[in-house]
Formats: C-alpha cells, structure tokens, sequence
C-alpha cells in the first residue's frame, strides 16, 4: 500500500497524477507536442531516412539506416526506464528478441499479417512485461539492475528449450511468407519503412512522456524515490507501467527484423552484448534527452559498424565501447546533450 | 552432493570479494566476473609457463589481483564513490566491458583448461576428487585468513569502521579514501583467487566468469554483507542446493533458479538481511 496522504491538501495532487497519466497524455497535451521542435526534426528525419535510400533504390544504404533506425528505437525505449526513472534495465534486449519470436510465430507458421503480428507480439511483450515488472520492481534502483538481468537469463531459457519456436535451432521465414507484401524485393523495403515509422514512433512517444504529468512523475522517482512516495506518486504503478510502455515498441521492432531477417534463434535474439551496448549507446547521447538517445543510438551504430568492418579494429569494439562508457560516466555523465546544455544553456529550452 | 559442497567453497570464496566491496563501499562490482575469468587465465598462463604446482600460483595470482584491483579502483571507482549508484554500475559495468573485449581478442570465446591434477580418493561410494578437495580446502583457508584479518588487524578493523560509518572513520584518524582502495583491490584478489581454484576443476573460456558472478550475487544476497564466514556458509548452501538439483533438471535451467533464488530472497526478505547486517 502507497501511504495515505497526511492533509486534504495532498489529495487533490494524488487524484490528479494517476488521471493525467491514464486519460492518454498525447491527446491532453496535444497542441503543445504538434508545436515541439523535437517533434517536426523527428519527422523530418524520419523523411530523410525514407526518401534518402528510396531515390536511386540504394539498397546498401537502406541497410545500414535500418539498423541505425533499431539501435534509436532500443535506446530511446531505454532512455524511458534508465533516463527518465533512474533504473538501469541490463535485460532490455529481451523485449525486441521475445517480440520477434512471437511476431514471427505469429507471421510464418499461423500466416497473420505482418502489422497486426508485429502489434499483437508489441501487446503481448507489454503484458509479460507487466507481470515481470510488478514482480521485480519491488526491488530497487541496483537489485532491480540485477534482476533484469535474470530476466533476460529466464527468458533466453524458456525460449531455448520451447518447442513451437524451435528450441535452440530458432525458426526460419520461408520464402513464401514474403508474398502477402509482393515478393521478397518489396517486402524489405515495407519492412523498411514499418521499421523508421517504430523509430519516428518511439521518439514521439519518449517526447509526449517527457511532457506529461506522468513523465514528470517517472522524474520524481528518478531524483528521489521516497520523496515521490510522500508527494502521492503511486511509485510501483509508475514504474510497472514505464516496464512495460518500454517494451512495446521494442518488440515491434523485434518482429519486422526478424521478419526481414528470415530467421530467428535464442543466440541472436537475446544477445546480451546488444543489450549492453543500448547502454552505451544512450550514455553517450545524454540519458534523459529524446534528442540524445536517438543521437547516442545513431552514432554509436555507425561507429560499430565501422569498427566491425575495420580489419585491425574488428576484435576490438567492445574495449572501445567500453573505453566510451566509462569516460562519459566520469567526465560528462550528460553524454552529448549534457555537454550542448553546458556550452548554450538556452539550448536545454529547445531540445529535449 | 559431496561435490556440490565442494564447489559451493569456492562460490563462497568468490562472493566474498563482490560481499566486501558492496559491504564497504556501496558500490555492486561488475567487473567481478570478468576478474574471475582473469583469474582463470591467470592460473592458465602461469601454469603452462612453469609447471609448478597450481596451488603454489595462487600466491601470485593473488598479489596480481591486489595490484589490479588498485589499479582499477583508481583509475575508475574512485570517481564514482559518493555519487549516485548508477554511476558505479555503469562505471564498473565499462571496465568489466574493456576487460571482457580485450579477453575475447586475445583468447577468443575458446575453451581452455589447466591440466593438472591432484589424486583423489574413495571412501564405501563416494569419489573424493582431489582437485575438489584441494581447490576447497584452499577456498576455506583464504576465507579464515580474511577473517582474521578483518577481525584482529589494524587495516582489518579499519575496512570494518569505514563499512560502519565513513565520517566516524575519518573523524577517528583513518584516511577513508586509503581504506576504500585497499577494500577494492581485496576483493579483486579474491575474485581472482577463486577463478584460479575454478580453472582448476573446470575447462573455462573468457566468458565464464559470468555465472560466477551471477552466483556471487545470490551467495552475497543470502549472507548479508560483511562476514566472510557467512559468505563461505552460503556458498556451500548454494553447492549444496545445486548439487541436489542436477540430477533432475537441465543444467541450462541453472542460472534461472540462482535468479528465482536472488528475486525471491530480496522480495521476502526486503532489505532483512540487510537490516540485521547494518545494524
């Protein structure tokens, strides 16, 4: 039980939080997200991502863009528990694996469409992750770090060794599946498409967050839990909730990959590296920013790409990533977008 | 069973070291696992390189670990101490990144293991191991060794005083920052001692230390923090525990009830063990 509120002066407080957070932030706060300037660069950007490698049909290009589209999309939906609430998910990836399977079960073997696959894996991920979030969000800020690592252990089990998803050996996308969305050629660049349309999505939904009474709340929590607490934020819905919202995308994602991948097992889908480098990736940006988790999750993906396919610096990308990481953690904890809020201090009204 | 129990001294072994620097410093040690693979490949190196007896290379090993364990607090723990926890995690949680990432480019994610061997012994049906004694005895040796230190030495008491109470520490004369390094760089040598006992049961690759680390989590969060005994008591109930699983379930099934066990033992008792252990 949260505790009650000690005046009548604290209940209109506690009455309001849980109704703005309920009766859909988007459309409370409407106007002032249409008017956001993070909101118009997100579209504009997702814009680019489609026209740039859509004019000439640059296939390579459209390659790498997507998987600098899913590196935003786990950081920004990362950026909602680790930046907004102050708790560090080592398990993140479990969402986008666990929402690939399931998509993918869904797409191939009971031949859904591919949209409402990848909506009903983005559904049922949130939901597992609510139950999954009220158990373990009992603990706090560290133990719950620890936890989710479990998670990702639990997960990664239970998926190895369930037979409709091929157990260890994972599924494959017959070739046929790519027909409802006419032929392989086409169905990549749809995938494409649905793929930026999740990134555009999730740095919409990070913003509206931000804006809300109900991201103001996950901000609370982040500064000071118990102090939350005391001013009537219902901490563990709060944080159940923010569980399970980081989820949804994610695993939308998960399925479109794994779909234009054309196959899916346990190593892949739960790679805890990947995981880790979410981290990194979003450390680097700037937690806590919409702009610096797309910006830390776009940049690092390129660098590691560059890394892998650099034949002297290939085995190395881990030290570098890690070598990052420690160094924004002790110099310039902001990442990127800390460290543009300390050189224009008017920039922190613009950018979020 | 009897193995189990065995092994179970080195998990203990192994939380001592995550045990102390949590206790001491606040600070959850990510690096912990990739010490203990470091460990293991401490053994490894050295053991192929002069062929003495292994146990003779845990002395080495461990002083190595001391000079590392300073080495690293300086270059990255000391920064983080007093701010919030994130920072720590995620500061040692880059180092235990840049170690694993060098191992993996020096050793690959191969398996390699020490090839040495003490001969066991049978008693009516069951097989003593040597190597499971030996690697136990050694286990319950260090963990003596630490206790006395912590309890009957100058240094040992100060670790225990700024555990208690930085500013009272500091107040009474003890340069707290000292105390924290010498904390740190103990429990990396005692992550890399129990790595090397490790490598000399089972092949490892660079990536092992992972689930010692995972166990070290549950032990630590079964013992409390602080006592070395109580660390070494609960790794053996994890042996234990595990040894009488094993023949029922999957070993993959592993890692999930250790996890199960680490949820459930915080949930019920929230902050229980703890309590009794600050107080």
């Amino acid at each position: 039980m949260s505790p009650q509120p000690p005046t009548d002066a604290a209940a209109p407080s506690r009455e309001s939080v849980p109704s703005a957070s309920r009766s859909a932030p988007l459309t409370s706060r409407r106007g002032g997200l249409l008017l956001h300037p993070v909101f118009w660069l997100t579209l504009v950007f997702a814009g680019l991502m489609i026209a740039v490698p859509l004019h000439g049909n640059n296939v390579a290009l459209r390659e790498d863009l997507i998987l600098v589209a899913v590196a935003v999309i786990l950081a920004s939906n990362l950026n909602l528990m680790i930046g907004y609430t102050g708790y560090v998910n080592f398990g993140h990836i479990v969402f986008y694996g666990l929402g690939g399977y399931i998509g993918l079960y869904l797409a191939t073997v009971r031949h859904w469409n591919l949209i409402l696959a990848a909506l009903t894996a983005g559904v049922s991920v949130s939901l597992l992750a609510l139950v999954f979030g009220v158990g373990i969000l009992r603990l706090r800020g560290a133990y719950f770090a620890l936890a989710t690592i479990g998670v990702l252990v639990a997960v990664n089990s239970f998926v190895a060794n369930f037979d409709p998803f091929g157990r260890s050996e994972g599924m494959y996308v017959s070739f046929d599946a790519y027909a409802p969305l006419g032929g392989p050629m086409r169905a990549l660049w749809i995938t494409y498409f649905l793929v930026v349309a999740v990134m555009a999505l999730s740095m919409i939904l990070s913003l509206a967050i931000k804006k809300s009474k109900f991201g103001l709340g996950l901000f609370a929590i982040r500064e000071d839990e118990n102090a939350a607490v005391v001013l009537g934020i219902n901490a563990r819905v709060f944080k159940a909730i923010i569980y399970s919202v980081s989820a949804f995308l994610p695993a939308v994602a998960g399925t479109l990959m794994f779909y234009k991948n054309g196959m899916i097992d346990p190593s892949i889908a739960f790679e805890y590296m990947l995981s880790l480098e979410g981290i990194v990736m979003l450390m680097l940006g700037g937690q806590g920013t919409v702009i610096g988790a797309a910006l830390g999750g776009g940049l690092y993906e390129r660098l590691r790409s560059y890394l892998l396919t650099s034949p002297r610096l290939s085995n190395f990308h881990l030290v570098i990533a890690g070598g990052m990481l420690l160094l924004v953690v002790l110099f310039a904890p902001g990442g990127l977008i800390g460290w543009l809020y300390r050189l224009i201090p008017r920039a922190r009204k613009v950018i979020e | 069973m009897i193995d189990g129990l065995l092994i179970g001294s080195v998990y203990g072994l192994a939380a001592m070291g995550l045990s102390l620097i949590w206790g001491v410093m606040d600070v959850i040690n990510l690096t912990h696992g990739a010490v203990i693979a470091l460990g293991m490949f401490g053994m490894y190196l050295l053991f192929t390189a002069l062929h003495i007896n292994a146990y003779l290379l845990l002395l080495p090993i461990i002083a190595a670990g001391l000079i590392f364990g300073t080495l690293v607090y300086w270059t990255s723990v000391h920064w983080v101490i007093g701010r919030p926890q994130l920072s720590s995690l995620l500061a040692t949680f880059a180092v235990n990144m840049i170690i694993i990432g060098a191992g993996t480019a020096i050793w690959s994610t191969s398996p390699y293991n020490v090839n040495f061997s003490v001969p066991g012994f049978t008693v009516g049906l069951y097989t003593f191991t040597g190597n499971h004694m030996a690697a136990a005895a050694a286990a319950v040796i260090i963990a003596f060794a630490l206790e006395l230190f912590l309890y009957r030495t100058r240094p040992g008491k100060a670790i225990r005083a700024v555990a208690d109470n930085r500013e009272a520490a500091e107040l009474m004369g003890i340069s707290s920052t000292t105390v924290l390094a010498l904390a740190f760089a103990i429990g990396i040598a005692l992550a890399a001692a129990s790595g090397a006992l490790v490598s000399t049961l089972f092949p490892f690759t660079i990536l092992s230390g992972g689930s010692y680390q995972l166990k070290s989590f549950v032990v630590t969060v079964l013992a409390g923090l602080g006592r070395p005994l109580g660390a070494l008591a609960a790794g053996l109930l994890l042996g234990l525990l595990e040894g009488a699983v094993t023949p029922f379930i999957a070993v993959s099934w592993i890692p999930l009830i250790e996890f199960g066990l680490f949820v459930v033992v915080l949930i019920v008792f929230p902050k229980g063990i703890f309590a009794k252990a600050a107080a």
